[in-house]
């Protein structure tokens, strides 16, 4: 079974075209728009991946990231974080709260499907 | 004329001697006598024993007048010159003695006065040399003060108590713009001689900073000082730098005050915040936008793609690029707006700065320049050096390479900003020559600065370019200059009009430190005073009379501090009756619009803080306070003194106690009677001339003052 990949994003914009890639790619896609429904869908789907956005409403995903770390039963699934904050101190935070990569926007797309990859893998 | 004992005594043993000289040569010649001859002597002489007794009275008498003589010459005479030494040495200046004695005594009588003489002429070297360095101190203290007055920058001084004895105008216009009640108090009630500067500042704030700079001191330090921010009650934000105000003894660690710089940083970090934004919000929005594009393009680099997809992506495309741009066009607006140029500007009237301009073009080229100020009350914000130098070398090209005669100045308001024109007339030139003057170094003659004109127009923020009025055969460079809002002109006014140095200060302060003992223990000489009057529309507050004018002056450390002072209009809101007008002045038309007394007693209530209130018959002013306690929610619960009463503890005899007999028998002169402010002065002055009158019958202390006005016959009156 090809692994699962939720992509939560407020922009619809990033978001058609990350869904895209990563269907071509032969991953199973899921979608959220915000961090609470990020956060329901990670308890009830629990995704192999979680591309997680920073800023989103509702919950920030600093916030989400925390949360899922929290959660026992949770802590099979990988985030990567994906954000236009490009601070030192904002990659530091994320790592800090338990994503297990980050990128900063703009990112190429070939470089997104190798850091996906290469995180999946770590799993396995 | 007393006769001294030792005198009589001198004279009964003369006569006993001479009448037992007597009785002694009267036995001898009578023992070499015959026992007849004896008898016959005896005979003889009986019936003339008077005669002798009384040539022995008469020798005696002439003997004790001898005496006498000699005695008051040589005995009495250094007496009396003890006396007059005696007054010499009490004497604050010694007069010659007007002394009669022998010869002697007269002599050491002059040298008595000599020395009284010398003891004077240094006592008087010593005076004069007391007053030179009390004189030189006071110079220092003035020059200080005047150095202060001209900065700036705001400073205030407290002594360790934190209580001010020094502050600036600048200072004075930054509490103003703290102040809660900042039309009717304007700050006076924060500032102040003798006030606490913990009323607008923590008192751990300031613990603490000038705690860490006693730290640097201890570990020698040679300037020490403590920085901090602090937001005050009405919302600003300060920057106060602390340096200590140490002992004068070289390498004493003591600090007795501190000296506080104040910066207003609300607008510059209003300002720095606003930059923040923009370019946290240019950063994120544009990664945002940038990161869906390049997936986007990526996507669409896809040869297989189907056709719907193909349309979306580019969609996508299209609408981040537009969302861009309106990002990019807003964020230019706002900087436009909210950013100001950092270049340090100066407010200027746009008058002077013409004038400089016509003295500096006029003083280079030679040529004359008219000046033509349409809107007198213009303030620029500008480096005026800069913009001089760059009308000044534009006009320099014009008469060097177009040979212009005549040059006009003219300056306008143009919407948000000034505009200040540099008008010829002649013959056309090319608008691409004179606008590459523009990024030209400006070059005068051997002097040249790296500065173009370019440069100095983006320093204000402004703009500049080349116009022609064909019609007029004229042409001119229009500069587009920032002008100063008008707040910002009241506070250039006002550091203006605040002439020179008044009693901003007031060093003794130092010496004081704030006594544990309640105020009613304290002297009478270190309190802090309110003298306060109030004009009012009756006699009878409670039959509705109202308050129309308050007006306060404050006394510290024995000095009247009429800069401090408080006058206020209050709306009554109830008709003046038109019999008192005459008495104080006040029309309807002047209390209209002025602010309700539930708006002014807070702001008094501020300015009388910590302070004894005085008021002449201030039962009456108080009962008029007391009676809006209830509205305002404020107790007026000061001590409160009354020089009424304490004129009559004083004068008990006088008749009248009226503030103009008072200030009459003081010598005071009296100015403006009859506004509230007047009065008020006036009755500062009676109350510093009653205390010391009151120290002399023993009232020395609050209580004993209260005291002592309890019992006259006037407190037993009741209004």
């Amino acid at each position: 079974m090809s692994p699962t990949i939720l992509v939560a994003d407020d922009e619809p914009n990033i978001v058609i075209s990350l869904e895209y890639l990563l269907r071509r790619e032969g991953y199973t896609v899921l979608i959220a728009r915000d961090g609470q429904e990020a956060l329901d869908v990670i308890t009830r789907d629990k995704p192999d991946l979680v591309l997680l956005d920073v800023m989103m409403p509702k919950k920030t995903g600093f916030e989400v990231c925390q949360e899922v770390r929290a959660v026992e039963s949770l802590q099979g699934v990988r985030i990567l974080m994906l954000t236009a904050k490009g601070r030192d101190t904002d990659v530091a935070k994320g790592m800090a709260l338990g994503a297990d990569a980050y990128m900063t926007k703009p990112f190429a797309t070939r470089e997104l499907v190798e850091k996906v990859a290469e995180i999946l893998q770590r799993q396995a | 004329m007393k006769l001294d004992r030792r005198l009589l005594l001198a004279i009964g043993v003369i006569g006993l001697a001479t009448v037992v000289w007597l009785l002694l040569t009267i036995g001898l010649i009578a023992s070499t006598l015959a026992p007849a001859q004896r008898a016959l002597v005896a005979e003889q002489l009986a019936p003339r024993f008077v005669l002798i007794g009384m040539t022995w009275l008469f020798g005696l008498v002439a003997i004790g007048a001898t005496l006498r003589w000699l005695f008051r010459r040589y005995a009495s005479a250094p007496g009396r010159l003890l006396e007059q030494t005696q007054v010499l040495l009490a004497a604050p200046k010694a007069a010659p003695m007007n002394h009669h004695g022998t010869k002697e005594t007269r002599a050491l009588a002059e040298a008595i006065f000599q020395l009284a003489a010398q003891r004077d002429s240094l006592r008087e070297d010593v005076a004069t040399q007391i007053t030179n360095a009390n004189l030189g101190v006071q110079q220092e203290k003035n020059r200080l003060a005047a150095l202060m007055a001209e900065l700036t920058q705001s400073v205030v001084v407290c002594n360790l108590d934190g209580r001010i004895i020094l502050y600036n105008s600048r200072a004075r216009l930054q509490f103003k713009a703290l102040s809660q009640a900042p039309t009717l108090a304007g700050g006076a009630e924060l500032i102040g001689i003798g006030r606490s500067i913990y009323a607008v500042f923590d008192r751990q704030l300031v613990a603490h900073a000038l705690e860490s700079v006693q730290q640097r001191l201890s570990r020698g330090a040679g300037s020490p000082s403590a920085q901090f921010v602090t937001t005050t009650q009405a919302g600003q934000l300060l920057k106060v730098q602390m340096a200590p105000v140490r002992n004068v003894d070289e390498g004493s660690a003591e600090i007795t005050g501190f000296v506080l710089m104040l910066d207003n940083v609300t607008r510059a970090f209003e300002e720095e915040h606003l930059r923040d934004q923009l370019l946290h919000g240019l950063t994120e929005g544009t990664r945002s936008s940038l990161a869906s594009i390049q997936a986007a393009v990526d996507m669409l680099a896809y040869p297989d793609l189907e056709e719907p997809m193909r349309e979306r992506f580019l969609a996508v495309v299209r609408e981040e690029v537009q969302s861009m741009s309106q990002r990019i066009n807003g964020m230019t607006q706002k900087a436009a707006q909210g950013l100001k140029a950092r270049w340090p500007m100066e407010e200027m009237l746009g008058s002077d700065v013409l004038l400089a301009a016509q003295r500096r073009i006029e003083a280079r080229t030679g040529r004359s320049v008219t000046l033509e100020n349409q809107d007198a009350s213009l303030w620029l914000r500008v480096d005026s050096f800069s913009l001089t130098q760059a009308l000044d070398y534009l006009a320099m090209r014009l008469v060097d390479e177009f040979d212009i005669k005549f040059f006009r100045l003219r300056l306008s308001a143009n919407g948000q900003r000034g505009q200040l024109d540099l008008i010829w007339s002649g013959q056309a030139m090319s608008t691409e020559t004179v606008m590459s003057w523009e990024m030209d170094a400006m070059r005068f003659g051997v002097e040249s600065t790296p500065l173009t004109v370019r440069d100095v127009v983006e320093r204000h923020g402004g703009e500049m370019w080349f116009e022609r009025e064909r019609v007029r055969h004229e042409a001119f460079f229009r500069f587009l200059l920032p002008l100063v809002s008008v707040q910002e002109q009241f506070e250039v006014l006002q550091n203006q009009s605040d002439e020179g140095r008044p009693e901003f200060y007031d060093f003794d302060l130092f010496q004081t430190t704030d006594q544990t003992s309640a105020l009613e223990d304290r002297l009478l000489g270190d309190l802090t005073y309110t003298v306060f009057d109030t004009e009012t529309t009756g006699l009878n507050p409670s039959e509705g009379d109202q308050i129309i004018q308050i007006g306060a002056a404050r006394c510290v450390n024995g000095k009247l501090l009429k800069q401090e002072s408080f006058e206020q209009l209050v709306d009554p809101e109830r008709l003046i009756p038109a019999v008192t007008i005459p008495i104080h002045g006040i029309t309807q038309e002047m209390v209209r619009g002025k602010p309700k007394i539930t708006a002014v007693l807070p702001a008094f209530h501020a300015f009388a803080q910590d302070t004894v209130l005085v008021a002449h018959n201030a039962a009456f002013d108080m009962r008029f306070l007391q009676l809006q306690e209830r509205n305002t929610g404020l107790k007026f619960d000061h001590p409160v003194l009354d020089t009424l009463l304490l004129s009559a503890v004083v004068h008990p005899n006088q008749e009248s106690h009226r503030l103009e007999a008072i200030a009459e028998r003081f010598n005071i002169t009296v100015l403006g009677r009859h506004t509230a402010l007047g009065d008020a002065l006036v009755t500062a002055e009676v109350w510093l001339r009653l205390i010391p009158l009151l120290q002399a019958l023993g009232i020395t202390t609050l209580r004993q003052a209260r005291e002592a006005a309890q019992k006259t016959y006037y407190a037993r009156l009741k209004y």
